[in-house]
């Protein structure tokens, strides 16, 4: 455990000194802090308008963003080491190949985490201070549907820096990945189910493999409940979980897909040439 | 100590290792020599259990890929090519302690008699360091725990001839307990330093020998060098060498580290023909007649 800790710590100190993480922390603090420039010049005419709107924008800004950031910053973690030639020292010394490589998931995930949150708990203190009201199950399903996210993202950036033995190839892959999910959103499939070649429970069973879409959906059934803007979609849904149900899916889903390609990234990493 | 077992290494259709089979006793000091791709690297890693290999190594009776930190933790490793790494020194020789349990202030300790003080680059990123420095932390984290097994890869290589006899002296006071392994190009930058000399070609032990174990590690060498007249650029390469000179520039003394007699007469052979005299003497122990040039 002391081995897993210290390495934790390691990437964490490497991170914060990354300018990956200045640029990172800037990009989400300072989209809370447009949000709320625009939601106070708003309130001008029609008075502050409330804490949820800022945080369903602010959730649908990260979901377009934090998978592409936690992606191509995490693919460097272990392909980027290897790369670099820092493993055949680092490695040299007393330290479980286990408690290395979940170590660094462990730090990565508090550095990617931690400014997110810290944006989004940031506007709550703001609000709390102005006296405005907090939508405290709101803020608490964000926050966990945040860390939902970003433990999925870095579990499938792991595997990718497992497997990739290269920076450049790393990246490759991890931009095609985000570029599938990305396109798997809407356009293929409404394209599919257009020209009628799979039923539509199919397409929308594929959509909810994505995890993108999952967040998306998730997003969207806290001021939407009966997910009226996904049309028709909707009523397979929530025939299928429930509004609860799928709350809950869309937590442990990504999750569970975050967990096992962290996994299987494990399995590459261990059973490899090291250097 | 240290068992190799048929231990053949592919890296695709390139067979880097081809049946090695060694066995080191505890105290040996063995030099690792070789050509470029003669599979010296590939051998190191596969002792550290970074690389996967056919047939078996084992350490103290424990494979090193399966029992890392079991094995890890009686091994002081010194690579040839320092790691790009960012994180300050301060960090990294903490993180190093804190892993092998060993004290900072130990490694600290090592490195100043090395010739740095750790305090004076404790804050500085690892990879801004000239390339000494580097190779003075890396050697001061290596022995500065009680690690049985010291892997080191042209350890020597980036020292001033000062740090270089340190280094031997800090050697010698491990060599009776401990086993060393020493990867070089060349068998004269590191002849002095081992007692058996193993070479690998195409990945095979090509040579097993062990030599005669006649050079104290520890030991010092009284130099006298006359020459038939002054030239700045060996009177620079001796000051190098902490060689005083008389007043005309014409005879020069200074101690040699025994181990490192060979690199000395390397670099004076670049200017046999200024030299009109060279004589050694042991200072310490038994007196060897003086040799002349």
């Amino acid at each position: 455990m002391k081995e897993l800790w210290l390495t934790a710590k390691l990437d964490i100190v490497e991170s914060l000194r990354a300018r990956w993480f200045a640029i990172y922390s800037l990009v989400f603090g300072g989209l809370v802090a447009l949000l709320f420039v625009f939601g106070l010049t708003e309130s001008r005419v029609l008075g502050f308008i409330g804490l949820s709107r800022l945080l369903v924008t602010y959730i649908q800004l990260c979901m377009a963003i934090l998978p592409i950031f936690v992606l191509i910053t995490t693919v460097r973690s272990v392909a980027g080491d290897r790369e670099a030639g820092v493993f055949e020292y680092l490695l040299s010394l007393p330290v479980g190949l286990g408690a290395w490589f979940w170590g660094k998931i462990v730090g990565r995930y508090l550095v990617i985490f931690l400014p997110v949150f810290a944006a989004m708990a940031g506007a709550v203190l703001w609000a709390l201070v102005r006296g405005i009201e907090v939508p405290w199950g709101m803020f608490g399903y964000y926050t966990a549907l945040l860390a939902a996210m970003g433990w999925c993202f870095l579990g499938i950036g792991m595997l990718i820096s497992a497997l990739a033995r290269s920076t450049d190839v790393a990246q490759g892959m991890a931009f095609m990945v985000w570029l599938t999910l990305l396109l798997f959103l809407d356009l293929i499939l409404l394209g599919v189910m257009i020209q009628g070649q799979v039923a539509p429970e199919v397409a929308v069973g594929i959509a909810l493999a994505n995890p993108l879409q999952v967040f998306r959906t998730a997003a969207l059934a806290l001021f939407d409940p009966q997910l009226i803007v996904l049309g028709p979609s909707a009523f397979v849904i929530l025939d299928s979980f429930g509004a609860t149900g799928y709350k809950i899916f869309a937590l442990l889903y990504p999750t569970a897909v975050g967990a096992l390609c962290a996994g299987a990234g494990y399995w590459f990493f261990r059973r490899g040439d090291l250097p | 100590m240290i068992r190799f077992e048929n231990v053949s290494k592919t890296f695709k259709r390139n067979r880097v290792l081809d049946g090695i089979g060694l066995d080191i006793g505890l105290g040996e000091r063995v030099a690792l020599i070789g050509s470029n791709g003669a599979g010296k690297t590939t051998l190191i890693r596969c002792l550290l259990g970074e690389y996967t290999h056919e047939g078996e190594v084992a350490v103290e009776g424990l494979a090193p890929r399966t029992e890392r930190t079991r094995v890890l933790a009686a091994v002081g490793f010194v690579p040839q090519l320092p790691p790009p790494l960012k994180m300050p020194v301060g960090q990294l020789i903490g993180f190093a302690a804190a892993l092998c349990n060993s004290d900072e202030k130990r490694i600290a300790a090592l490195a100043l008699r090395l010739g740095l003080d750790v305090e004076k680059v404790r804050q500085q990123p690892f990879v801004k360091l000239s390339g000494g420095q580097k190779q003075k932390i890396l050697i001061a984290i290596a022995l500065g725990r009680d690690a049985r097994l010291l892997i080191m890869d042209e350890p020597a290589a980036n020292l001033d001839p000062e740090a270089r006899k340190i280094f031997f002296e800090l050697l010698a006071e491990r060599q009776h307990d401990t086993t060393m392994l020493i990867s070089s190009h060349r068998l004269n930058e590191v002849a002095s330093l081992v007692n058996r000399v193993v070479e690998l070609d195409m990945g095979k032990v090509v040579l097993d020998d062990r030599v005669a174990d006649d050079v104290s590690l520890s030991g010092l060498l009284d130099c006298r060098i006359r020459v038939k007249r002054s030239e700045p650029a060996f009177a620079k390469a001796l000051a190098a060498w902490d060689f005083r000179s008389s007043a005309d520039g014409l005879e020069w003394t200074g101690e040699v580290a025994g181990p490192d007699r060979l690199r000395f007469l390397g670099m004076t052979s670049r200017y046999v023909a200024l030299i009109a005299d060279l004589s050694f003497s042991e200072t310490e122990k038994v007196s060897l007649p003086e040799t002349a040039a």
